[in-house]
């Protein structure tokens, strides 16, 4: 079957610095893919040449099979971009931000008001739809972001540190509608620095750091190649794990530390362990 | 047509939203420049057998029209680096030509209603002026010249600052110089060719000499048209350098 989103190669150079050092990877369609590194790792860089908003040094890119760097009005009709900060218009009211969204990609106005109706609804914001953007809160101005990107249907939906800065109760919403939006059949690329966003909303993860994937595979199996249970110890050289298959292996080992009279700690292992693990570093 | 159509609709709806703000501030420097310079300085001057006031007013509409025209400049300039809307329309599937057209048709919009504006307080002041067909096309023609370069200066510059510096360098010496305060051709030879340069003479004299109920200069019309045509062409080919 043809990926709906495959990237090979791709380089992107502002002056003499790298932002990308040639990133490949394919999303299956339905698929919901993270991008998880640190600021400044390439993530949103990649988002912005697959939407068209900054052109690639090198590499090549397609969707469904196709070029999107010959192909630009065909890959923007299909994709949607939830951008990093809130791009609103704060003095039009909430439907006139989906109106001309929705003309902009095109639609007939009699398919701008079901579409607008229908998604106002799904995110809780009907009631709001005549008031200016200024006057809605951030949780709210994001769930507009999200729904304004799906008006025109996009089969690809590009996310940009969604619930970046948001509250943890807004944040678990807008997961809640992210899995919904999937369920509906969109692909979906999301980037984040907070693991335990891709942890919960990814079927796969790639780690890019610098510019580089450096792994890439289910959440599941990124953390299986540490093993299954984790022990943190605090000593004098500060905090360090050990990974364990079992949950008896671990637990002698802890006792033997813990006889020795180190501070231990038995917990799963995350995803967090396995992005150590593979870049050496923290998110 | 309709990415045009969208771009053009964002613009008239801020305006809209704006509208009572809008005209107030569109309504203060005409009206200071007919207070001082017409009303003040020039109550009883002539230029030609002609009331100073009479003078003013076209050159006042030029003006103003010029600098609302150019003045979409800041709308993009908030739409790039503040509100980031910009990449709403770079990411969407519409032409460069139908965001440029968009833009420039909203620069004219506010151009036409600060010289509805200008007319309103001329009336009140009970002026002998003619205000047909092509006293509105040299508004208009005014207007796009003027708007094309706003979307081609917004487009080019890196930050807010570069702006101001374009509007000091560009816009304010042309109201000054460009014919809305004195006759460029009672000036000496050397200075007045100069001045034949800029686009607001053209714009100012074909504007005054149809209010005066003249023939129309074509030569001014021709050299507007030209150059709308030519600001249309530099506003299209600066939106891609607007994409890093």
């Amino acid at each position: 079957m043809t990926a709906a989103v495959r990237v090979e190669g791709l380089v992107k150079h502002y002056g003499k610095i790298s932002a990308l050092s040639g990133i490949s990877f394919e999303i299956a369609e339905g698929e919901l893919f993270a991008l998880l590194g640190p600021n400044g790792a390439g993530k949103t860089t990649t988002i912005r040449i697959l939407t068209g908003l900054t052109r690639p040094t090198a590499g090549r890119a397609f969707f469904f099979g196709r070029d999107i760097f010959s192909s630009p009005l065909y890959a923007r009709r299909l994709a949607g971009l939830v951008p990093q900060a809130t791009n609103l218009d704060l003095e039009l009211t909430v439907w006139e931000n989906l109106l001309i969204h929705g003309l902009l990609f095109g639609m007939s106005r009699g398919r701008i008001r079901e579409r607008a109706e229908e998604l106002l609804r799904f995110a809780g914001l009907w009631e709001r739809r005549g008031d200016r953007v200024r006057a809605l809160s951030g949780g709210m101005r994001r769930r507009l972001l999200i729904i304004r990107a799906l008006m025109h249907e996009p089969r690809i939906l590009f996310l940009d540190e969604p619930t970046v800065g948001l509250d943890p109760h807004i944040r678990r919403r807008l997961w809640g509608l992210i899995k919904q939006i999937q369920a509906r059949g969109t692909t979906i690329l999301l980037t984040t620095h907070y693991i335990e966003e891709a942890e919960f909303l990814a079927d796969r993860v790639a780690f890019l750091e610098q510019g580089r994937i450096v792994a890439l595979d289910t959440p599941q199996n990124l953390m299986a190649a540490l093993g299954e249970v984790a022990v943190d110890l605090v000593d004098d050289e500060g905090l360090s794990t050990r990974y364990f298959r079992t949950r008896e292996e671990a637990e002698r080992e802890a006792v033997k530390l813990s006889r020795a009279g180190k501070s231990v700690t038995i917990r799963r292992v995350n995803l967090e362990d396995a992005f150590l693990h593979f870049t050496g570093r923290r998110v | 047509m309709r990415g045009f159509l969208a771009v053009y609709l964002r613009e008239l709806l801020i305006i809209w939203h704006r509208l009572p703000r809008m005209l107030l501030s569109f309504s203060v420097s005409p009206t200071l420049y007919l207070v001082a310079f017409g009303f003040g300085l020039g109550k009883n001057l002539t230029v030609g057998d002609r009331p100073y006031l009479e003078f003013l007013v076209p050159g006042v509409v030029a003006a103003s029209s010029m600098m609302q025209g150019f003045g979409i400049n800041v709308e993009i300039n908030v739409a790039r680096f503040y509100l980031r809307i910009f990449e709403e329309f770079q990411a969407a599937p519409i032409s460069n030509w139908a965001y440029v057209l968009g833009e420039i048709f909203g620069g004219v919009t506010r151009a036409f209603l600060s010289t509805l504006v200008i007319l309103a307080i001329t009336a009140l002041a009970g002026i002998n002026l003619h205000f047909g067909p092509v006293f509105f096309l040299g508004v208009f023609l005014n207007a796009f010249v003027f708007a094309s370069l706003g979307v081609t200066s917004a487009m080019l510059i890196r930050s807010h600052a570069d702006q101001a510096l374009v509007t000091n360098f560009i816009i304010t010496p042309m109201v000054f110089l460009g014919g809305t305060f004195f006759p460029v051709e009672d000036l000496p030879a050397w200075a007045r060719w100069p001045l034949k340069l800029l686009p607001l003479t053209h714009a100012s004299h074909l504007i005054r000499s149809v209010a005066y109920g003249q023939a129309v200069p074509v030569f001014s019309l021709l050299v507007l048209m030209v150059l709308a045509l030519a600001g249309l062409c530099l506003a299209y080919l600066s939106v891609d350098r607007a994409r890093d």
